[in-house]
């Protein structure tokens, strides 16, 4: 179809070409996964400290898609400690979602590749194991076992033709069903829909998903994703489709969970107020690249990046009058064409000449405080 | 006899005071009332009601905005639908529409004050026609009504998207071009392409990313200024209607629990559910300290709704009276307005 305008549309000469080199670089990751017996020492790490329950250390995750390479996770480095909550924020498409399923190795394959970086997961057994490495066998054990998730739409999670007895029997079967009888498991999933909070559980366990509301299927996919006792937990929005009243509820249930299992959360979001509740370090991610990082004090009562504080003033909060909101101009850049300098300069109202250069690196405003930003290059050196 | 008792659960009762038109009120909403039947059996005999909106009654000022919150399926959206006669007929009570029963207009009657009053859906993407021209999806129904000469056209509508942010060469795009934000200006240009005097916007911002959101919300407020518009905001976020209402209604099950000012509302919540739903929301703060109120349980269907107060089953300070005894509305500051036993006058 002819187009009035040429910016934007790429002609159909151009798409081949790009899916002819796309199909050659995936391919030969595809290829690489693909390997049968690869030794444990391909995939064997060290972690950096072994405080840590997950490290993701210069990740780059690409998606190879017909109109161009979309960088969505682009160096990204942070670690989860164990027994803690990490909050990561951001706007749609700044990647956050994007980097727990590169944790996973859920990325959807296979135009999603991570072509560069490790994540360390600690085994804690002294071993520690890079799940972008590890093929597809070991994948499955750490699956559930040792990372689970908890996915953003309780509504679409969930089976709508198999009973919730049965989809969390499944995941006790497949990670963690060695030497058990049915009934052993039966009980055991009696007993998860009980900690969920679930009160009448022998009849949740006989039900369908369509027989729940939006809450009780949380409590179920919650149910589903502590299965197996993991170590790290994901929770990818895990109270955006709910309710502020459910809402309570779930972090509440989060919150008393974590402290029973003892495991890490990796809470992801674009509601301030739930990361101020639940977390203890906060990740804040713009464009795929991670902006600012530090504890939940640092970022909420010291925002230093122009994109927390404007990301902070732009929403409304209750007991506090304003006549306008301040509101971020502009949009976020297209992932496509990423520019070469800083990816907010065109958004930001705090931007001098330096900005035009290449993009920012880390800056350390405390031991547990980095941005990236150029406000803060003078008299600190590079972190 | 038997027959006779099963009829009985199926009677609607109507009983109102119809209220006298006020001047200062756009809106006159009066035990507004709908249920929508449950159909059952081979003939498809109706063997029960939802009662999505039972009795709410309130006035709205004209150029203020009103909030109405709630859980989802409290009947908030379907309150805002029946106020604009779109969801069929109203099973009881008034709607006054400066100072006209709206449900007593024929058909052709109806069609000229369309116009006059607007609204904005919850979710842009599903809302646009993906195979139209933005141009088109805004100045479709300004042509309809003969609004404005054909000769300026044109000139109207480029000037209405230049209000809500819009550029002119946006015209001829198709809906799927746009990111959720732009969609969201192209519904508000379409509802305001009419010159509405009332807008209901039904969660206007709830798809919308934060940065987004505070786009929007100023924009409504410009707009709001300047067509001296007067809004019906409802929405889930409590901290968005606290922004941009002057009056807030809390509904609860198809009540309206509680209702007045903002000021009021937020900074003395009467009733206990209203209590609940502010302290359940976060403050972005890791030092805030909340004295939480969780309420136990989600919200009962309200095909069976509990006997009496309809709150008591969720409620921490019920009574006894609370569970056969329906309250009514007290007045217990001017203007501020709520539905329970607590505020009983002895």
């Amino acid at each position: 179809m002819a187009k009035k305008t040429n910016d934007g549309y790429l002609s159909a000469k151009e798409a081949r070409r790009i899916s002819r080199e796309n199909r050659k670089i995936t391919n030969a990751y595809e290829k690489n996964r693909k390997r049968k017996n690869v030794p444990e020492s391909e995939y064997l790490t060290q972690m950096r400290d072994w405080n840590n329950s997950v490290e993701f250390d210069d990740l780059h995750t690409y998606f190879f898609t017909d109109a161009g390479t979309v960088k969505a996770v682009d160096g990204v480095s942070y670690d989860v400690p164990i027994g803690k909550t990490v909050g990561v924020v951001g706007e749609s498409g700044c990647g956050k979602s994007v980097t727990s399923l590169s944790l996973m190795q859920l990325l959807q394959r296979p135009q999603g590749q991570v072509v560069s970086g490790e994540i360390r997961l600690n085994m804690g057994n002294g071993k520690a194991y890079d799940v972008t490495k590890a093929p597809n066998e070991v994948l499955q054990k750490l699956r559930g076992n040792y990372v689970s998730m908890i996915f953003q739409e309780p509504m679409t999670a969930l089976n709508p033709v198999f009973r919730i007895g049965d989809q969390i029997n499944e995941v006790i079967e497949l990670h963690d069903g060695e030497g058990k009888t049915e009934a052993e498991i039966k009980a055991r999933t009696i007993e998860l829909l009980e900690m969920v909070g679930i009160a009448n559980s022998e009849g949740v366990y006989k039900m369908y998903p369509h027989e729940l509301s939006g809450g009780m299927r949380q409590r179920v996919v919650i149910a589903m994703a502590l299965a197996c006792n993991p170590r790290i937990i994901i929770a990818d929005e895990p109270t955006t489709a709910l309710d502020v009243t459910i809402q309570a509820q779930i972090l509440d249930l989060l919150r008393n969970l974590k402290d029973k299992i003892n495991s890490s959360i990796m809470f992801i979001t674009h509601d301030l107020g739930v990361i101020a509740e639940m977390a203890d370090y906060v990740v804040v991610m713009y464009a795929g690249r991670i902006v600012e990082k530090g504890t939940a004090d640092d970022i909420f009562h010291h925002p230093a990046h122009p994109y927390t504080i404007g990301l902070m003033a732009s929403k409304p909060v209750v007991g506090k009058k304003i006549d306008k909101l301040y509101s971020i101009p502009g949009k976020v850049p297209n992932p496509i064409n990423m520019p070469d300098y800083c990816y907010f300069k065109d958004r930001c109202e705090k931007q001098c000449a330096r900005c035009s250069g290449e993009y920012p690196g880390t800056i350390k405003l405390s031991d547990t405080h980095e941005v990236s930003c150029y406000l803060y290059y003078d008299g600190k050196e590079d972190a | 006899m038997a027959n006779a008792k099963e009829k009985s659960s199926l009677v609607i009762t109507n009983e109102y005071t119809p209220v006298e038109y006020d001047p200062q009120y756009i809106l006159m909403v009066n035990a507004l009332k709908k249920y929508f039947p449950i159909k059952d059996g081979l003939i498809a005999h109706t063997v029960g009601y939802v009662k999505a909106v039972d009795g709410v009654t309130f006035n709205l000022k004209r150029g203020t905005t009103m909030g109405l919150v709630g859980e989802s399926g409290c009947g908030k959206t379907t309150c805002g639908r029946t106020i604009l006669r779109l969801s069929g007929e109203k099973t009881g009570g008034q709607v006054l529409f400066n100072g006209q029963e709206v449900y007593d207009l024929t058909a052709k009657e109806m069609r000229a004050l369309r116009p006059k009053m607007q609204i904005i859906f919850q979710d842009p993407f599903s809302s646009l026609s993906p195979r139209l021209p933005v141009g088109e999806i805004i100045g479709e129904a300004v042509r309809e009504h003969n609004l404005v000469p054909a000769k300026e056209f044109d000139d109207y509508i480029d000037d209405i998207m230049d209000k809500c942010g819009l550029q002119p060469f946006h015209k001829d795009r198709y809906p799927h071009e746009f990111s959720g934000g732009q969609r969201q200006r192209i519904c508000i240009a379409r509802a305001l392409a009419l010159n509405p005097e009332f807008v209901v916007c039904d969660e206007p911002v709830s798809a919308l990313d934060v940065s987004i959101q505070a786009q929007i919300i100023n924009l409504l407020k410009e707009l709001q200024e300047q067509f001296k518009l007067t809004y019906l905001f409802i929405s889930h976020d409590l901290s968005v209607v606290e922004h941009i209402s002057d009056s807030v209604g809390v509904m609860y099950l198809g009540d309206l629990v509680e209702y007045g000012s903002t000021d009021d509302i937020f900074s003395n919540p009467l009733h206990p559910y209203t209590e609940a739903l502010f302290s359940a929301i976060p403050i972005p703060d890791p030092d805030a300290k909340m004295k939480r109120i969780v309420l136990e349980g989600s919200i009962p269907s309200p095909a069976n709704p509990p006997s009496g107060c309809k709150f008591h089953t969720r409620c921490a300070r019920c009574t006894e009276r609370c569970k056969v005894e329906t309250p009514c509305q007290h007045e217990v500051e001017p203007g501020h307005y709520v539905v329970c036993h607590l505020y009983d006058e002895e």
